[in-house]
């Protein structure tokens, strides 16, 4: 099979999954719109507000993050560094170690996912188990998550029910609402069993060291009832300098990702359990990660730290909405990880290099996006770093030929016209075999050219008679 | 350990020290993310109670509609905040079982669990819960109904407004409906760990 990585994905990807993930993406945009528009008066005030709260919190990182290392240590938690994955994945086993503890419930964190946590504490002999009822269907069926905030977008209920039987979870049956059930049975005796709740943090205010947790099944707060010890693992850029930056972000936050007005679950933690409280940690640990966002905070796409991982561009991104999630291979996927993928890569960044490239550059997402990030600006500067690094690029059409017609008018004249056959020959016939890959999975639209040309002529002739 | 931090922030130092200029604190004012629109003139009570409801929870302003609203569903098994239950035991009479103690080894013996909140947001529809108020974490979270006793006065109107209230208690947590999830095709399915009813008594 030719054509880019991402390409190669695309075209395992059956009808049907295709179909699922392009009906629920668009049908959650749509409401999104609907809703951000209807309630607020400037809500594009908003997201750049928004964007400008994060730019600042990541520019002056040096000043928040010991300030907010100062006031966790005096809330009471104690506070961890780790350079990269292996150094934080280190840093909670050794809590674990420390606590003579062998099981951890863990809620949905993007960073443990990233450093591959689970993976790491089970060849420790120590069970972290997943609790988001997506990620948990995700960690039985030794799978990857498609979409950052509906892991399982490109599973259907009877691949589901089929899972839940061979878990011994029960017989088949594959009524959403049973399977559902079935979890809550079986993962509120995991809670209360386990010795430690992992989570991560949306927001971290330097303020007051308040770390915000939202969750819609409630699953955070049940590892933080049923547990006596609080790991969160946390990536550099999540902190924002004040507690009233928290009600921006949360009002957009879950408008943006579910068109909801607000998460069920937004948890505000400062440290561990109050004294008088019988349920929940009495020890809690913050690890905040790096793990290659100080050389993005470097380089000349920082803005992409900004993201709130509410997942708004992959549903309106018309390339997600065809190739799905894994097809990004990476934890991020959708337009946040053509971004954020390549360059969390550092040195790696060829591997995936393709992605920039998997973009139509259409404007999308950053439209959408509630911290306003210029995705297509920062694709682009990819772009070029992967020019600039000679990265190959395989499948891609030879440039030559288009420079060739671009630079003769008369030749792109009649290439203009000459493509009108387009409209009438299948894609898959297309006789260039680098496109066969793309063609495979998708249409062209009806061929335009020459129309411009047309038009401005016509207008010039009416513009003199009148 | 110790390493990485000075490693990490030397990075974040060395990152940063080539901006000519740091992006600026934005100035503004909280209410461009507040719902004006909706909360204009009205009764935070009556807000709350109609905006609760549209996140798929409900208001009670009765306790006795409460206790026939669980009756109702067969839920007569129970949890409540022993700092509550003298004022509500006399409507809670027959065919109901109350324990103010919650034992976590039978978590699954109760049905619902009546809690007292820190208060709640009108805006939003959201209970709020946190250490100092709320008598158990879990006795909010386990059972499939979860009530939180909610005083008329400690309703904030919107988001910004209970940020700024939010005091120093270690935990504080904001309840909007009940718990649920659309990880399995989209459909929307309520209780997942969490309450599948999410109630407030607005006393
Ligand atoms: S880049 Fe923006 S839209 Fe995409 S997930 Fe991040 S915050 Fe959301």
């Amino acid at each position: 099979m030719r054509g880019q990585p991402i390409d190669q994905f695309a075209t395992t990807l059956p009808p049907d999954k295709r179909a699922s993930v392009y009906q629920s993406t668009k049908a959650t945009h749509e409401k999104r719109t609907k809703l951000l528009f209807d309630q607020f008066a400037d809500p594009n005030r908003l997201r750049e507000l928004a964007g400008e709260i994060k730019q600042h919190a990541l520019e002056n990182l040096d000043t928040y993050l010991p300030q907010v290392e100062a006031r966790l240590r005096a809330n009471g938690a104690q506070v961890h560094w780790a350079s990269t994955a292996e150094a934080a994945c280190e840093a909670v086993l050794k809590i674990m170690q420390a606590r003579g503890a062998s099981r951890m419930v863990k809620a949905k964190t993007m960073v443990s996912e990233e450093i591959e946590l689970a993976h790491f504490l089970e060849r420790h002999g120590i069970e972290a188990l997943e609790t988001d009822l997506g990620e948990f269907i995700v960690q039985i069926d030794h799978d990857h998550p498609s979409h950052i905030v509906r892991p399982i977008i490109h599973k259907n209920r009877r691949e589901i029910a089929t899972s839940f039987e061979r878990e011994g979870l029960g017989a088949y049956n594959d009524d959403p609402a049973t399977i559902t059930r079935r979890a809550r049975q079986y993962l509120r005796h995991k809670y209360l069993a386990a010795d430690v709740g992992l989570t991560g943090a949306n927001f971290v205010s330097a303020e007051s060291g308040r770390l915000v947790v939202v969750t819609n099944e409630g699953n955070s707060r049940f590892c933080l009832a049923a547990t006596k010890c609080h790991i969160a693992l946390i990536g550099i850029e999540k902190i924002v300098p004040r507690d009233r930056d928290l009600a921006i972000l949360l009002n957009l936050l879950a408008r943006s990702g579910t068109a909801q007005e607000l998460t069920v679950y937004t948890e505000f933690i400062t440290g561990p359990k109050a004294a008088a409280q019988p349920d929940g940690p009495e020890e809690m640990h913050v690890i905040f990660v790096d793990n290659g966002r100080t050389e993005v905070l470097a380089g000349d796409c920082r803005e992409i730290l900004r993201c709130i991982r509410c997942g708004a561009c992959l549903n309106v991104c018309p390339v997600y909405r065809q190739v799905s999630g894994h097809a990004y291979r990476s934890v991020y996927p959708g337009p946040v990880g053509a971004v954020l993928s390549p360059l969390l890569l550092g040195e790696k960044f060829p591997q995936k290099a393709d992605l920039p490239k998997a973009s139509s550059l259409c404007g999308a997402c950053n439209e959408v996006c509630p911290v306003n990030i210029p995705i297509p600006d920062l694709l682009l500067r990819l772009r070029h770093r992967a020019k600039e690094e000679h990265v190959p690029s395989p499948g891609s059409p030879p440039m030559g030929a288009w420079a060739l017609l671009a630079s003769q008018p008369a030749a792109w004249r009649a290439a203009l016209a000459g493509g009108k056959l387009l409209n009438y020959v299948p894609t898959k016939l297309i006789p260039v075999p680098a496109l066969q890959a793309w063609a495979a999975t998708r249409s062209l639209p009806e061929w335009r050219g020459g129309e411009f040309r047309k038009w401005m002529k016509q207008r010039r002739t009416k513009g003199r008679r009148d | 350990m110790n390493d990485d931090r000075e490693a990490i922030l030397a990075r974040v130092r060395g990152a940063l020290a080539p901006l000519r200029e740091r992006a600026p604190m934005p100035q503004y004012d909280t209410d461009l993310a507040v719902m004006r629109k909706l909360i204009a003139g009205r009764d935070l009570v009556e807000l709350f109670s109609e905006r609760i409801k549209r996140v798929n929870g409900l208001a009670f302003t009765d306790v006795a509609a409460l206790v026939e609203y669980l009756r109702t569903g067969g839920w007569t098994r129970g949890y409540c905040d022993p700092a509550l239950w003298p004022r509500l035991a006399p409507h809670f009479a027959q065919g109901f079982t109350v324990e103010t103690e919650f034992d976590r080894a039978r978590v699954d013996d109760y049905a619902f669990g009546i809690t007292r909140a820190a208060g709640a947001i009108a805006e939003s529809g959201t209970i709020v819960l946190n250490d100092a108020t709320t008598s158990r974490r879990l006795g909010a979270l386990a059972p499939w109904v979860h009530v939180a006793v909610v005083e008329r006065a400690t309703i904030f109107s919107d988001l910004p407004q209970a940020v700024a209230e939010l005091g120093d208690d270690r935990n504080v947590i904001w309840c909007t409906g009940p718990s649920k999830t659309a990880d399995v095709e989209g459909i929307l399915i309520e209780g997942v760990h969490g309450p599948g009813a999410q109630i407030a008594l607005i006393v």
